[in-house]
């Protein structure tokens, strides 16, 4: 579909708007709805997901006091630069460290709109560092413990030691 | 030129209708999310960064792993004309997104179309397998597959806490997006579909229309995908979501025979007159086309159109689009002619399945 206002560009926005009860469809690029934003309250980009998120962003934290805020240091990224404040208008991370950088500042936030704050699911081999044999060594250390519950302590000697093994490759890492 | 055939070919292997309830759950998709540990998101990165990516990610494409999976072409975003983008697009094999802000953005599509990886897009890259049909846990197994050869070859960017870390908070912890396109003529004529949407919004899933976010449902079509990224396995995740999926699926049958039972006249009606236009319309536009083509699909469902495969009904799907409209005439069209156009199409292709 084109954009109903300049008939050139595809159009990217689609939505329709209801005045007293009379509906009205809207089929704009972005160059034209940008151009016919006074019509909507706060301009187009109050339709992006991320200016939702920056709303709970800013819901998160109802009670911050602005003067001790501008007396700290703003709290930013230090490899891409990216302020906390900034995010939180945006809604997007400039790079994997603002994580790091913004810390558990973002739990509220992502208990929020995912009830949680911890991941759960895939680890990648390379990447995900030493949770695997975390993980792995944690196993077999219940298994360590039933087999001596059961008194099959050759078997539990060698789960030992695969333990210890695994430990060390940890510490090496 | 190669990438040609991506835009001049209609079919996709999504469309053939030949996957599990591929009558009413038209495909599956699954969609991950990931980015380079080193190189800033593609909204702050600098051309010479998302350069870096791309550098990266063709290399990583060299692994024999993904020559023997399926052949792959990478296409610069550069490199197309705006029509040939959204052809693209229709065929839901770049967003939306891309199309709009292709900075340096490419994909990198399978020769069957049911691989497609976006880099620069929102994330340095988005691993999306579309499916037939209601196939969740297939498609998040070819697409946990090319993540793995992905991460032989690259750092992505991963945190022990947070799991896989995205440009917006929304996608991090398995980066997972899953969603099933599904028909639900049944559920908007007996009016159930605002009850179902309701109760799927409490379950932390979200419905869309046709093309993702903003868009709202044309022809009966809506999208069912997760929300919910972080704290849930992919597995629990695709789990969720297909259990939804064969439920709604279930209501959506109760509801045609309830309507085949009480109102099977109107009902056959409905659908002869919908075949009946477009298969002698002169000049149709796209909503009145997408309406149309749900009725006929629904027809050949219950059995009161005869002859005509799904398949077809899904390739009219994105055949009647704008996009793909112009490009099958080679030139930019007016709406008028665009029109003019869509309605020859269907006929024509109706047609060939008469004879």
């Amino acid at each position: 579909m084109m954009c109903q206002e300049c008939q050139e560009r595809p159009a990217t926005l689609h939505f329709t708007k209801i005045v007293n009860g009379e509906k009205t469809e809207f089929h704009l690029c972005e160059v034209c709805a940008q151009e016919r934003g006074e019509m909507f309250p706060g301009g187009m980009n109050n339709f992006s997901i991320h200016h939702l998120l920056s709303g709970l962003l800013n819901n998160a934290e109802p009670n911050v006091n602005t003067f001790k805020v501008q007396q700290e240091a703003p709290l930013r990224c230090d490899t891409c630069g990216l302020t906390y404040s900034q995010f939180s208008k945006s809604g997007r991370f400039g790079c994997s460290n603002c994580y790091k950088a913004f810390g558990e500042k973002l739990d509220p936030l992502f208990r929020r709109v995912h009830g949680n704050t911890h991941h759960s699911g895939k680890v990648p081999e390379r990447s995900g560092g030493t949770i695997k044999l975390k993980k792995e060594v944690s196993e077999l250390k219940e298994e360590m413990r039933n087999r001596i519950e059961r008194e099959e302590f050759e078997e539990a000697a060698k789960i030992r030691d695969r333990i210890r093994e695994l430990e060390q490759q940890i510490a090496d890492l | 030129m190669s990438f040609q055939k991506f835009i001049s070919n209609a079919i996709s292997e999504w469309m053939n209708g030949d996957g599990q309830d591929a009558d009413i759950a038209i495909s599956s998709r699954v969609r991950l999310a990931r980015n380079l540990r080193d190189e800033p998101f593609p909204m702050l990165a600098t051309d010479s960064q998302l350069e870096r990516v791309i550098e990266q990610v063709e290399q990583a494409m060299e692994d024999e792993a993904f020559k023997t999976r399926n052949h792959f072409e990478m296409i610069r975003m550069e490199a197309l004309t705006p029509l040939q983008k959204r052809v693209l697009m229709e065929k839901h094999l770049i967003s939306p997104n891309l199309l709009a802000d292709s900075r340096k953005g490419a994909v990198i599509l399978s020769e069957n179309e049911a691989i497609s990886i976006m880099v620069n897009e929102e994330d340095h890259l988005r691993i999306q397998c579309l499916f037939s049909g209601l196939q969740l846990k297939e498609a998040w197994e070819a697409a946990d597959g090319i993540d793995d050869i992905f991460e032989k070859h690259v750092n992505f960017a991963f945190d022990e806490k947070r799991g896989f870390l995205t440009s917006c908070p929304t996608n991090v912890g398995t980066g997972i997006r899953a969603s099933v396109m599904m028909h639900l003529p049944g559920l908007v004529m007996t009016q159930r579909i605002n009850q179902i949407l309701s109760a799927i919004n409490k379950l932390g899933l979200v419905v869309r229309g046709l093309y993702g976010e903003g868009s709202e449902a044309v022809g009966n079509l809506f999208q069912v995908s997760n929300q919910v990224t972080l704290g849930q396995s992919e597995g629990e995740i695709i789990e969720n979501l297909a259990g939804v999926a064969r439920q709604i699926i279930e209501e959506e049958r109760v509801a045609r025979q309830n309507l085949m039972r009480n109102h099977r006249l109107q009902l056959e009606n409905r659908v002869c007159r919908s075949y009946g236009i477009l298969t002698n319309a002169r000049i149709i536009e796209s909503k009145e086309a997408a309406e149309r083509l749900s009725d006929v699909r629904l027809g050949i469902d219950l059995d009161i159109i005869h002859g005509v495969p799904l398949s077809v009904m899904n390739e009219l799907m994105v055949m009647t689009q704008p996009g793909f409209l112009q490009q099958y005439a080679g030139q930019q069209l007016t709406a008028d002619s665009r029109d003019e156009r869509r309605a020859r199409l269907i006929r024509e292709r109706l047609q060939s399945t008469i004879e």
